[in-house]
């Protein structure tokens, strides 16, 4: 990198090489969501993203999206400090499993939640002879797949955070005289806050696009298990105008979701 | 430079033998994904009455196939499961001639094998007792429930509306619901997994699916593709269609 000095100040200059792939790379996400605008049927567009239907999914979507969410941070937290952290035998073999949903597609997790969760599946028959619960089809299905395929978003952006922070405050902390727990509490985790917001961020925006896992193990029905992408999947087979209009919603709840928490990220760094 | 000219010559010869034997010709077949087994088993009869003959065949929704053949998708024949999407190719004049429709396929209830919950009809799977799924209302599967539960003037509950027919199937058949609507050749496929119980009104307009097959249009191998459609709706394909589950029309 090259350094300009314009009226005494010290300013970083990015290499020109940076810029072609750079703008390359922007135009291969942003076209095609530029398409889905050309694409949009605008004099209906309110009354499509209004159906019953629509709404019920946006609402479904929203509240499961922050339940799992939720469910991540609660979770994957402590995972992450694990990983990060402790000395545990076999830590590799640990995170790769627990990277795992990044790697499969979500089908297959939706597969192996319905394998273990459904009526014959040896967790879900249980569940069914001692409580009549039945999990799959349910809107607490659609949090349990959302979880399963958000939390390695939230577990590696904060693993990453917590290895980049170091130990050294938490040290200081220790010798001080605050226990693990206070360390933990009052070093720790404001440290690392940045990452996990954007950890969140990350998990909170793969919980809202999931469609795979859901399908496969919740099923499908409007206001129960029926997310915005599912709905979105099934309206394409014979409406796609109303198909493209809600994933035109869909991209703009992400949007807003990133750009307010990446600015009071960044903030936050400063 | 000679043994150039000499090698292209000796590779025009080898050529010249060959075209004194049968020309080879492949047949590409479009077919809705349902009739994937029926048309793989009358493959080599076919192949063998026609020596030098392959067929080809591209399985997919009839919807995506249509649209495909109205894009000018290098496909001679076009075998749909509905009625509408052979109207588009036809419509966009891809279609040679008047297409056929040779056989049609109607909605059973799939459930566990032995049938415990004892169902009988569409009105057995209204309410709790009985948990079903079945097709999306807007994928052709579930229009085709939904004309059913209207002649059967019966709301169905089910727990989920899935985006396919197997989707249905493997729902019932991994036991996660008790019955489900799915067409008469899924229940043969499934083997003894599920066991299909008829109801009246799977008959009903607009709940029975038509499958129509039509040689597309342009195509050098007319007479290629029309054989392949008298094949089908012939004795052997009659027979291969039944042995499915299928309806003869």
């Amino acid at each position: 990198m090259t350094r300009t000095r314009r009226g005494g100040a010290v300013t970083l200059t990015l290499p020109w090489p940076v810029w072609v792939p750079a703008v390359v790379g922007f135009g291969l996400i942003a076209v095609p969501v530029a398409g889905l605008v050309l694409r949009t049927n605008w004099p209906d567009f309110g009354a499509l993203v209004t159906t019953p239907a629509a709404l019920d999914a946006l609402w479904l979507s929203l509240r499961t999206g922050l339940v799992s969410t939720a469910l991540c941070l609660l979770l994957g937290t402590p995972l992450a400090l694990v990983l990060a952290r402790s000395d545990l035998p076999g830590l590799p073999v640990l995170r790769s499993v627990v990277l795992l949903p990044l790697v499969l597609p979500p089908v297959v997790g939706g597969l192996t939640l319905l394998f273990l969760l459904g009526r014959t599946g040896p967790i879900g028959q249980l569940l069914d002879a001692w409580f009549g619960i039945t999990v799959p089809f349910s809107t607490e299905a659609v949090v349990i797949a959302q979880t399963f395929v958000a939390m390695p978003f939230l577990v590696v952006s904060l693993e990453g955070a917590l290895r980049t922070a170091g130990e050294r405050y938490e040290v200081v902390a220790a010798t001080l005289g605050a226990s693990p727990l206070t360390a933990l509490r009052r070093v720790t985790l404001p440290v690392v806050l940045p990452g996990l917001v954007s950890g969140s961020v990350l998990a909170f925006a793969r919980a809202l696009g999931e469609f795979g896992a859901t399908i496969a193990f919740a099923g499908n029905l409007q206001g129960t298990t029926q997310t915005l992408p599912l709905l979105i999947y099934i309206q394409s087979q014979n409406d796609l105008d109303g198909a493209v209009a809600m994933s035109l919603v869909l991209v703009v709840v992400a949007v807003v979701v990133i750009v307010a928490t990446r600015t009071r990220d960044v903030s936050g760094v400063r | 430079m000679t043994a150039l000219t000499a090698a292209l010559a000796l590779a025009v010869t080898a050529c010249g033998s060959s075209g004194d034997q049968q020309p080879a010709r492949t047949l590409t077949v479009s077919a809705a994904a349902s009739l994937t087994d029926v048309y793989n088993a009358l493959k080599p009869s076919f192949e063998q009455a026609d020596p030098g003959t392959t067929v080809v065949f591209n399985f997919g929704g009839s919807d995506t196939l249509a649209q495909q053949v109205v894009q000018g998708a290098p496909a001679d024949v076009l075998a749909t499961a509905s009625t509408r999407t052979m109207q588009t190719a036809q419509q966009a004049g891809r279609i040679a001639g008047e297409p056929v429709t040779y056989a049609s396929n109607r909605l059973q209830i799939a459930v566990q094998p032995g049938n415990p919950e004892q169902v009988t009809g569409l009105a057995s799977l209204v309410g709790p007792q009985v948990t079903e799924s079945v097709c999306a209302p807007a994928v052709p599967c579930g229009a085709a429930t939904e004309a059913a539960e209207r002649a059967a003037n019966v709301m169905l509950d089910p727990v989920s509306e899935e985006q396919d027919v197997r989707s249905v199937l493997q729902r019932v058949q991994t036991r996660n619901v008790d019955a489900g609507l799915v067409y008469v050749t899924d229940v043969r496929s499934a083997g003894g997994q599920v066991q299909g119980v008829d109801f009246p009104q799977a008959s009903a307009q607009g709940a029975a699916q038509d499958y129509l097959i039509g040689a597309v249009a342009g195509r050098p191998d007319a007479d290629l593709a029309d054989r392949w459609i008298q094949f089908v709706t012939g004795p052997q394909g009659d027979a291969a269609l039944q042995r499915a589950g299928f309806t003869l029309r």
